[in-house]
């Protein structure tokens, strides 16, 4: 990208520099830091310059929106011509209860809706489970069936919004729910948009939310990648996820890396089924967390595009250019927020969205400054969405296209990322893969260790975090409302199940659950039985139930 | 024949909750301190806990949860340790444990929560200290 | 701490709590494990004592609960001693074999209870042995030892048992050569699980060729078992084979072994008194820090040293 020679005079002005003029100013104020070197052992240099990027071709590394390899964005226009999609995670309670806090974001302005479900829903057991006591609509919303999937969109028209729902494990009932529902409203299938996470393999060594084995775990999410290819074109069938790998530890790098391997192994799973990967790759989509070194997660954001897309080329040799294009979600990170002074996080969050926006995400999440306390309330979600929309309309982010492409350190940093990731990639390979690396320990090792060592720079202030190890007030009290489930709710939940049960067709319910263990039993598409069956008003744990009598339980390999 | 009593710890995640940071943290930072660290995973029941804690004949026990499911698990991990003659156990928590829920969880005999942010050092040296306090 | 009279009692009625504090004194208090030890022996000697060891992925503590729930399927009582390694460099342990156990850890008819090794040379096979009695006496039909085989002691703690099986799966990168050579000799049975896998024939192959060797010699014929401890395929063969290998054990010829193992015992016993009374004597001679000073000086070697203490209290010198 750049002249030799100017290059060159370059190098013997820095140098001059570094001699002349640096000296005197190390010398009035010495340095804060011996080595400076980002959590992902990046060593960040005092100062970059065009040599730092001499081997950059434009064209090849970094070319234009909207085209190979899509390092400044996948859309030619980006912000320009539509902005990211304001979407916030949000369930608590009943379906009632969330349906409420759904319209409610709606109405300020959100622009997408995004379904967090409780710990039972997530494990595939229904509110009246004896694990479910205690835990019912605690940390998301209660569904055990379709009727809860009903009142939960109730008033929602399923062709003009867009709806993402966290769910792995059981990412097929939920999804089937939504399709009834869509069907009820007479919305038609094609139609339907919206992601399903439906990421099972980082279950393993992150989010932890594992039911079945790996193998079957991986049948499951790819039954879901090629019913959608089939039969939903709009719809995103898996989320391939970075957050909860972040956030249980592990450094941008590492998550960028592993995330991007769980996205090559699904892309091998599908294939292996005989589809072809232009047919349905396009449908793939990430998402990532965006913690607090800025520059960081924006060369991470950045570096995962162009990577991607060099993956699904090379390596899968796809030719549709949408199937080379990464489109993610962020979400702000909730394990960099501290319950103490929590009005400090709204300036972590701010931070973080204004990264992944500067990174060109597609849809956003920004987390509530409540968030180690409890769930969100009503006006610090309403912050959160504020937080967006100030970003948006008032910063002058949004309009131009990768504003910091060029930026001698952000490229720099984004080629070393890129760089260091096929590093790890190879390196699984070797071992055999994803689900080999899995039984080996090495994910969770990776990250027990990138823990251990974070937690290490905070207690011994090598890392500061504002209001916690340093600028701390002494006594603190909670200064803030927090927002408190009802035991109720759970009562109200095992009530209506019950009720349910009661006055369903049990014999049409049975049916369809001997159908759907020989689907299992004969590795069929599980799909179209799960999509029959909720509409038979059979419950979430029922179907789970038979899941697991087929696939197993999976049993967690520890590393501390 | 020489031999050193080790601190015994049970490090627990009872109920749903899958966010084991914390956890994992904590019970390295007490095996780097020397103590003899149990950990059994995820998706403990109460009468697992407590049974473990019996079996493994631990001084201490650590409960982490982040998923609000406390005011129901910890009661009835406090009332089996009660019924099985096990309250000379040290037991203490961790998580998103809402500062106004602590004094009851202390009525229940729940010694210490150490909330987000507790130094690892801090939690290290209480368990060792009222476990030292015992003997 | 109860009382060491009533832990007895309640060890002998196979009260759990009592074993539990059983085996807490047999680790950290020498004088009252000894008064437990020689109070529940005669009670001792019912029990099979499994041993069981595998590299780190081997599925091992996957097998064991497996075998628990067949042995549980056939009305008996387990016990389980899960030994994990203590750190040289803190002196602390993570437990965490009884993860793939935890199911089962409210069954009332199962015992289980991890040790650290504590690192201190030979204690950990002392230990162990004794948690065993405990289990024994307390009435367990099945008391199985895990550990991991890796390193001496580990040979050493497995040797506890009365049947030792040994595992190994394919793929994990250790081929057949790098299986402990102490291990190959002493396996009862060999068990290739994650059978399921592609290398699993030629594992069961390479051991039978090196087993071939070792089983001339020899009145049981080690075989290769192949499990497949996630689906338990395989796991009521090889508790038939334990099973076998105990009524094989009970025969006469086998008797000799029993002996040998029990005089070991013995010899151990003493030569623990020994060296510890004697250490004891020796230290309170004003010359031993002395003598540690030259020695750290180089001023003298260890050996002289010794025999110039032994020499000033008990033994001739020596040639």
């Amino acid at each position: 990208m750049f002249d030799e020679k100017e290059l060159d005079k370059i190098r013997r002005e820095r140098e001059r520099w570094e001699k002349t003029t640096l000296p005197n100013w190390l010398k009035q104020s010495p340095e804060r830091k011996s080595d400076f070197k980002n959590h992902s052992g990046i060593r960040i240099k005092r100062i970059y310059t065009p040599e730092d990027i001499k081997t950059m071709d434009y064209m090849r590394d970094i070319g234009f929106p909207g085209e190979y390899p899509f390092l400044r964005g996948v859309h030619a226009t980006m912000y320009r011509g539509r902005l990211w999609t304001m979407r916030l995670f949000a369930g608590y309670g009943t379906a009632a209860d969330t349906n409420k806090r759904f319209k409610y974001l709606l109405k300020e302005g959100e622009t997408g809706l995004s379904t967090a479900f409780d710990y039972p829903t997530i494990m595939g057991y229904d509110s009246d489970h004896p694990m479910a006591k205690g835990e019912v609509g605690v940390c998301g919303v209660a569904i055990s069936s379709l009727q809860d999937m009903e009142v939960l969109f109730n008033g929602i028209p399923l062709d003009k919004v867009t709806t993402s729902m966290t769910i792995n494990g059981p990412a097929a009932m939920l999804l089937a729910m939504y399709v009834a529902v869509g069907d009820k409203q007479g919305v038609l299938r094609e139609k339907l948009g919206g992601t399903t996470q439906n990421d099972n393999l980082k279950e393993f060594f992150a989010q932890k939310l594992c039911i079945f084995p790996p193998k079957p775990s991986v049948k499951l999410t790819t039954d879901i990648i090629e019913y959608c290819a089939k039969h939903l074109p709009k719809w995103n069938p898996v989320s391939i996820s970075g957050y909860h790998i972040r956030e249980a530890g592990a450094t941008a790098l590492q998550e960028l890396a592993f995330t991007l391997y769980d996205g090559i192994a699904y892309v091998e799973s599908t294939m292996e089924r005989g589809l072809k990967v232009d047919n349905f790759a396009h449908r793939l989509s990430f998402f990532f967390a965006s913690h607090n070194d800025f520059f960081e997660e924006i060369a991470k954001f950045r570096a995962a595009r162009r990577l991607w897309a060099r993956i699904m080329k090379e390596r899968f040799h796809a030719k549709n250019p949408r199937s080379m294009w990464m489109r993610m979600h962020v979400q702000t990170s909730g394990c960099t927020l501290t319950a103490q002074q929590p009005l400090n996080n709204v300036i972590r969050t701010t931070m973080q969205a204004l990264a992944a926006v500067l990174g060109g995400t597609q849809s956003l999440h920004t987390n509530s400054f409540d968030e180690a306390l409890c769930l969100p309330t009503d006006e610090a979600v309403r912050v959160a969405l504020r937080t967006q929309q100030v970003i948006a309309y008032e910063s002058g982010a949004a309009n131009t296209v990768d504003p910091l492409a060029g930026s001698y350190y952000v490229e720099a940093l984004t080629n070393e990322m890129e760089e260091k990731a096929m590093e790890y990639i190879r390196k699984i390979d070797d071992m055999g893969g994803v689900i080999a690396a899995i039984e080996k320990g090495f994910f969770q090792k990776e990250i027990a260790d990138s823990a251990y060592r974070y937690q290490r720079e905070i207690d011994e202030k090598e890392r500061i975090i504002v209001g916690l190890n340093e600028y701390s007030i002494e006594g603190e009290e909670c200064p803030i409302e927090l927002l408190r489930i009802e035991p109720k709710v759970e009562e109200a939940q095992v009530a209506r199940l019950q009720k349910l049960k009661r006055e369903r067709d049990n014999r049409k319910a049975k049916q369809i659950l001997e159908k759907l263990h020989d689907a299992a039993e004969k590795d069929e598409n599980l799909m179209p039985t799960i999509i029959e069956a909720v509409k038979a008003y059979v419950t979430l744990g029922e179907i789970t139930d038979v899941l697991r009598q087929a696939y197993g339980e999976y049993k967690e390999l520890i590393v501390i | 024949m020489k031999t050193e009593k080790k601190i015994r710890v049970l490090i627990a995640k009872p109920g749903l909750d899958s966010h084991d940071r914390g956890a994992k943290v904590v019970a390295r930072a007490l095996r780097d301190a020397g103590m003899e660290v149990i950990y059994t995973g995820l998706r403990q029941t109460p009468e697992q806990i407590v049974e473990t804690a019996l079996q493994e004949d631990v001084d201490a026990i650590g409960l982490s949860i982040l998923s609000g499911a406390h005011k129901t698990l910890f009661p009835r991990i406090m009332e089996l340790l009660k019924q099985k003659g096990l309250t000379d156990i040290t037991v203490f928590a961790g998580g998103i444990i809402p500062e106004e829920d602590v004094p009851e969880l202390k009525k229940l005999g729940i010694k210490e929560i150490f909330g987000p942010g507790t130094p690892t050092e801090t939690i290290v040296q209480n368990v060792t200290q009222s476990v030292s306090k015992k003997t | 701490m109860p009382k060491t009279e009533e832990i007895i009692k309640g060890v002998l009625v196979g009260d759990r709590r009592s074993i539990a504090k059983a085996i807490s004194t047999i680790e950290n208090n020498a004088i009252e494990a000894q008064k437990l030890i020689t109070a529940i022996y005669p009670h001792t000697g019912k029990a099979h004592i499994i041993g069981l060891t595998g590299p780190g992925g081997s599925g091992k503590s996957t097998l064991v609960e497996k075998m628990i729930r067949e042995y549980r399927r056939q009305g008996k009582t387990v016990g389980v001693v899960a030994v994990d390694p203590t750190s040289p460099f803190t002196g602390g342990a993570f437990l965490g074999d009884r993860i793939r156990m935890q199911e089962l850890s409210t069954d009332e008819g199962v015992f289980i209870r991890s040790m650290a090794t504590r690192n201190y040379p030979g204690a950990i096979a002392k230990a162990t042995k004794d948690a065993v009695k405990v289990l024994d006496a307390a009435g367990k039909d099945i008391v199985i030892v895990e550990t991991v085989g890796a390193g001496q002691s580990e040979v050493d703690i497995i040797k506890v048992a009365q049947t030792i099986v040994v595992i190994h799966a394919p793929g994990l990168g250790d081929e057949i050569q790098a299986i402990k050579a102490g291990l190959m000799e002493i396996a009862d049975i060999f068990v290739v699980n994650k059978a399921d896998r592609e290398n699993a024939d030629k594992a069961v192959i390479d051991i039978q060729a090196i087993l071939q060797l070792n089983n001339k010699e020899k009145m049981w014929k080690t075989p290769i078992l192949k499990t497949n401890a996630l689906t338990g395929e395989g796991v009521q063969q090889l508790v038939e084979t334990l099973r076998e290998h105990k009524l094989f054990l009970e025969k006469e010829k086998e008797r000799e072994k029993n002996l040998s193992r029990v005089e070991a015992e013995l010899t151990e016993a003493i030569k623990e008194k020994v060296v510890s009374a004697i250490m004891d004597e020796l230290k309170k001679e004003g010359e031993f820090e002395e003598l540690l000073q030259k020695i750290l000086e180089k001023k003298m070697d260890p050996a002289s040293a010794a025999d110039r203490l032994l020499r000033k209290k008990f033994v001739k010198e020596s040639e």
